[in-house]
């Protein structure tokens, strides 16, 4: 796509003192396997070109499906008179904005390794047939959803950035039904487990085998307990502490948020700019970087869409907050550093602050110390409900699926386990962090902001993490 | 656009052999896109984006694709290049027993032209009626288009063109009055009017914030906060696949266990919605739909293939199976009393981020947010601190629910996720005898 971008690039006409082509093209296909019936195979291919042009100090963008000369052409000038005309009512100033003119490309691991195709009804069949070990389990599903995606970014100082990527996305559940009661268990959440790569992405999880876990477990939780209520300790496998970082410190830490761009839709922030370099955001124990470089990981890139290269940075450290996931514009508006996180969803949406890979640091904690150190308390795995405030501090979450620690030992299996806290002070009563074998590396596809609004990848990497007097419950009441 | 469309559904028609069965949902906007902060413009922009969704049959085996049309004369190839994707797709493809489709011809055509704003005119009114205030906000605009078409030579064609104003006014930190000027026809007074109205409520915003401790406390929900609600109960509540998989947030009502009010009466009323008349299949949607009629629960929305994997019939329902036109009947309170008849308590205007805390027993969590204070005497004394709610809906909507106004607003969706979303809510302010805080 490189060459045709290219030639689609040189044969624009535009007199704006800076302006940009993104081409976006990506093909995805999802297979299913639910209540044992294949489902109709699904495809798609999403192509279309994003311009922006910054001219007298104001910028403004087109997006279009016609990538024909002549449909971006018509979409650069529209971009070019939404930026002269609001120059003089920007929020920024762009004509101080210096963009980079970074080259470059990245890719997935294995991107051009064919994908097996052939056998992929038969093992989500298979999986499908294994989650229903009761009659009980009334809904149940195996699929896998996989996209690869190009996108070319040039711009008229310079900048070529090439990047390809695959995307793997399986996904298990079963739901089992007594009376009144219903439980859905799934495999790491509705598609946690998301990463780059090829097949292997199913090995790291087990996948193939899954199933019948998957089953036995949403069976099991129709006849536990509801979870105690009480302050407690708890242990939160990754599964949930994904939730927890990207709630609670991804999003507070986006400097848009923090600027005030979001508060009409997405929500502000508790965290001010004169917060970093000082704050205690956690305990000792928490280390949290930005890290696009992890292969796997569903948010790895080279560049972000604004062209700034991407790199690892410490975004808190030894619990003192460090820096914001703000990119070059934010950056400047605040007179801060940041990381290269302006990112779109797709071509029809220009970019903004996104968190992309958002990682806890793990801690020297194996498992069974982690279980020991609650001592009397619950585990929970799988977010199942997230609810948090418009400055992402009052939070409650809910998971599928929790397990008393009675006595520094795993006991009983409960149903509904749910805490709610204050992020401002939850993450100071972290108390134990996981080792390397506990953690894993997970995500999600549908992290949601901006308007207008998008939907975007993100990744996150975590061990299991202990936290103490946590305000506990269960479901019903 | 509708001759793109027509297009489009001809190189279809052209490029289906004889034993094929194909359909086309044709899906298009072009939107203006313009976001404020601090009373500025912070991104402004126009998308043109056409998608279409290509299926093909051949006998019980089927698959679609969908794909990015450019809106000229390269479509036919793209169209015939689908077709040609799916037919290497359906080689081996395993025969869907869940297979349903209209085979009756039943074309339809609804255009709602507006009367919209230049968008360099829409930012300089927002942005002049906003002097003095640190205004937030996001203004969508433009023609949405949703078409259907089949080799059967069905064709049904939905054009309406809109715009969507949302803003907030703050005050400080989280406090702020969000305001909303949507609809077909712009006028300039109008904003305006909207926009004193917004400012005469932020005027209560400067007194300090009060707080209250976790408990149990009156509440008046505006039909923006009660929208939030239902919205909830739109999340497979009304799904004829959650309810035979007993995974509907009204499995209570199901099982009858539980019922709301009698005051309560929801429909899906696409007769008066912004939605198309017609769903991905083919088939065309009754006007009106009973989902909980007198407090008890009514029909569920179920689509083709729903219908044919359970053996029930269905009504029409798009595979989303969640309502487009969500309609509270009316109560009897007026409005205009809203202060007086919470007496004391919580103004509710807006809530947020809305999740179950345990969807089998329909108990939703969320947050308060804007335009939210607390109420003595029938007056406002002071904005309230953000609290979080945790309630169950079969209480809130049933034995704790002392009223509905008779007045309800219009409330068009101003979602933007891929597209512009054509769906929309009618609904009352509800008052409640108690409302659950817990953080």
């Amino acid at each position: 796509m490189l060459h045709t971008a290219t030639s689609l690039f040189h044969s624009l006409r535009c007199d704006g003192s800076f302006w940009s082509l993104r081409l976006v093209d990506e093909r995805s296909e999802s297979l299913a396997v639910r209540r044992d019936v294949p489902q109709p195979a699904s495809r798609a291919r999403d192509r279309g070109a994003m311009v922006t042009v910054y001219a007298d100090g104001g910028a403004g963008y087109a997006a279009t499906s016609d990538v024909s000369v002549a449909g971006v052409q018509a979409a650069l000038d529209r971009a070019a008179r939404w930026a002269r005309s609001t120059a003089s009512r920007s929020v920024i100033d762009f004509r101080a904005v210096e963009m980079p003119a970074s080259r470059g490309d990245f890719e997935s691991p294995g991107v051009d390794v064919p994908w097996p195709r052939a056998r992929w009804y038969e093992v989500l069949a298979a999986e499908s047939r294994a989650a229903r070990v009761d009659a009980a389990v009334v809904d149940w599903e195996a699929s896998i959803e996989l996209r690869t995606a190009e996108h070319v970014y040039l711009t008229s100082h310079g900048a070529q950035v090439r990047q390809r990527y695959r995307f793997v996305m399986p996904g298990l559940s079963a739901t089992a039904n007594a009376g009144a009661v219903t439980q859905t268990r799934t495999l790491r959440g509705g598609r946690g487990v998301c990463q780059q790569g090829g097949v292997e992405v199913l090995a790291r999880f087990g996948f193939e085998g899954a199933g019948r876990q998957v089953g036995e477990e949403a069976v099991a939780l129709l006849a536990a307990p509801e979870c105690p209520t009480g302050r407690m300790n708890v242990l939160l496998m990754p599964d949930q502490m994904i939730l927890q970082i990207h709630e609670s410190i991804g999003h507070p830490l986006e400097l848009d948020r923090i600027l005030g761009d979001e508060r009409n839709f997405a929500g502000t922030s508790f965290v001010t700019p004169d917060m970093f370099g000082a704050y205690r955001y956690g305990s000792d124990l928490l280390d949290v970087t930005f890290d696009p470089t992890r292969p796997e990981e569903f948010a790895s890139y080279g560049f972000d869409d604004d062209g700034t290269p991407a790199e690892r940075a410490y975004v808190i450290r030894k619990g003192i907050l460090e820096r914001p996931l703000g990119g070059l514009l934010s950056q400047r508006r605040a007179s801060m550093p940041g990381v290269a996180n302006a990112r779109a969803d797709n071509w029809n949406r220009p970019p903004i602050d996104r968190m992309a890979n958002l990682n806890l640091e793990a801690g020297d904690a194996s498992f069974d110390e982690l279980v020991r150190t609650v001592q009397n308390g619950v585990l929970m795995a799988t977010n199942s409900s997230w609810s948090i405030d418009d400055s992402r501090n009052k939070f409650q979450f809910g998971c599928e699926y929790g397990r008393l620690i009675e006595d520094g030992k795993l006991t009983r299996v409960v149903r509904n386990p749910n805490y709610r806290g204050v992020s401002a002070s939850f993450w100071r009563s972290l108390l134990r962090v996981g080792n390397d074998a506990t953690r894993e590396v997970l995500g999600t596809p549908y992290c949601g902001k901006g308007e207008p609004a998008q939907v975007i990848r993100v990744g996150h990497a975590s061990p299991a993490c202990v936290f103490g007097d946590v305000e506990v419950f269960g479901g019903e009441a | 656009m509708e001759a793109r469309f027509h297009a489009a559904a001809a190189a279809l028609t052209a490029h289906t052999r004889g034993h094929e069965v194909s359909t086309l949902w044709f899906s298009a906007e072009r939107s203006d896109f313009v976001r404020f902060n601090r009373g500025l413009v912070r991104q402004a922009g126009t998308v043109t984006q056409i998608y279409a969704r290509v299926h093909l049959i051949v006998g019980r085996r089927h698959a679609d694709v969908t794909v990015t049309l450019a809106g000229n004369h390269d479509d036919d190839a793209a169209i015939a290049a689908a077709l040609d994707e799916l037919r290497d797709v359906l080689e081996g493809a395993p025969e869907d027993p869940f297979l349903l489709y209209a085979t009756e011809v039943h074309s339809t055509r609804r255009v709602h032209r507006g009367s919209l704003a230049e968008p360099e005119r829409a930012v300089s009114a927002l942005v002049d009626a906003g002097v003095g205030a640190d205004l937030v906000g996001f203004y969508a605009a433009g023609p949405t288009y949703r078409g259907f078409a089949n080799s059967f030579g069905q064709r049904n064609w939905h054009e309406v063109e809109s715009f969507n104003l949302e803003w907030s006014l703050y005050q400080r930190a989280d406090k702020a009055i969000k305001s909303g000027y949507a609809g077909f026809n712009w006028r300039d007074d109008e904003l305006a009017r909207r926009m004193a109205t917004a400012k005469a409520q932020y005027a209560a915003l400067e007194r300090a914030p009060h707080t209250v401790a976790p408990g149990k406390y009156r509440a008046w929900l505006t039909p923006a906060a009660l929208n939030e609600l239902t919205s909830m109960l739109s999340w497979g509540g009304f799904s004829g696949r959650a309810r035979e998989t007993r995974q509907s947030c009204l499995l209570r009502m199901q099982t009858g266990d539980a019922r709301m009010a009698d005051a309560v009466s929801l429909t899906e009323n696409l007769g008066e919605g912004i939605a198309p008349e017609f769903q991905g299949d083919g088939f065309v949607r009754p006007a009106t739909v009973p989902l909980v009629t007198r407090g008890a629960l009514g029909e569920a929305l179920v689509s083709p293939r729903t219908a044919k994997e359970f053996g029930v019939a269905h009504n029409g329902a798009s595979a989303s199976e969640g309502p487009d036109a969500l309609d509270m009947a009316a109560g009897e309170l007026p409005a205009a009393e809203a202060l007086a008849r919470l007496d004391r308590g919580i103004f509710v205007g807006n809530l947020w981020y809305l999740n179950f805390s345990d969807r089998a027993a329909c108990r939703v969590t969320g947050m308060t947010r804007f335009g939210t204070f607390w109420v003595e005497g029938g007056e406002i004394v002071a904005p309230l601190s953000v609290m979080r709610f945790d309630d169950s809906m079969f209480r809130l909507l049933g034995d704790r629910l002392e009223g509905l106004s008779a007045e309800r607003d219009f409330i068009p969706s101003a979602m933007t996720y891929r597209e512009r979303a054509v769906d929309s809510a009618r609904l009352p302010s509800a008052l409640v005898s108690e409302l659950t805080l817990t953080l």
